[in-house]
């Protein structure tokens, strides 16, 4: 059983109330979004701030938190989004 | 085989062109790349930058982006919507970084045969940006003070995550 190292991005809001913007999260395998999102929040300063269930993309496409996350995966946490 | 209807595409022997702009876009270059002899309609949209009363003061609005998906994602929908409209010609960029009132932070222009689908497709194409793509705005105000702002059609946390 080994474990799953992801490389997690903040954007926005999400960046500037956590003073991240990149932040490595290493989670045993086999893990999915919504448990890279919970070690995510425990992990970084003012981590609660984030919300439990925020919109994610894994490797630059949305995901679902139930989604398998693979060893080298990054995963964006995506605040509220406001194109156009 | 001719050319690609796509704007922002990698093709055979063609430099990559990106769907992200960093300046003012180019209205004309868009147009430029939907417009054909066999297309008789060409639809524009532009999304400019206003000072609605609501907001207050504002003088220009800072747009900043997952720029590596929002690149993959325009794709992605550029790519659908010539399939859900076969024949058309799409172009799109959306601007990113400090974006003063009344310029554009985001065009599409949409060639196709007759202007139903003209319209249709150019509809299409705005809504899914505004719901999908990863870009973030912050207001400046005349006094200097910022404020996030979400679209009101936007996806936020706990909403569903369910594309099609």
């Amino acid at each position: 059983m080994g474990t799953v190292r992801v490389r997690c991005r903040l954007f926005a809001r999400y960046a500037e109330v956590t003073g991240e913007e990149v932040v490595e999260v290493t989670v045993p395998a086999p893990a999915t979004v919504a448990d890279v999102v919970r070690q995510l929040r425990a992990q970084v300063a003012q981590g609660h701030h984030l919300p439990e269930h925020p919109l994610v993309a894994r490797n630059r496409e949305h995901a679902l938190p139930r989604d398998a996350v693979a060893d080298g995966d990054e995963l964006a946490l995506l605040p509220p989004l406001a194109g156009g | 085989m001719g050319t690609s209807s796509r704007y922002c595409r990698r093709s055979p022997g063609a430099r990559r062109v990106t769907f992200v702009s960093r300046g003012p876009i180019a209205i004309e270059d868009l147009v430029a790349h939907v417009a054909s002899p066999v297309r008789g309609a060409t639809a524009i949209f532009l999304g400019t930058v206003r000072a609605a009363p609501e907001d207050g003061a504002v003088s220009s609005i800072q747009y900043s982006g997952y720029e590596e998906m929002l690149e993959d994602e325009l794709g992605r929908i550029v790519t659908e919507v010539e399939t859900r409209w076969p024949g058309v010609a799409v172009a799109a960029r959306h601007r990113l970084g400090d974006v003063p009132l009344g310029q554009a932070s985001i065009a599409v222009a949409v060639g196709a045969g007759h202007r139903t689908d003209a319209l249709d497709a150019c509809r299409w194409v705005v809504e899914e940006a505004k719901r999908r793509l990863p870009v973030w705005k912050r207001e400046i105000f005349r006094d200097g003070t910022t404020a996030w702002r979400d679209n009101a059609d936007g996806r936020s946390p706990g909403e569903p995550v369910t594309l099609e």
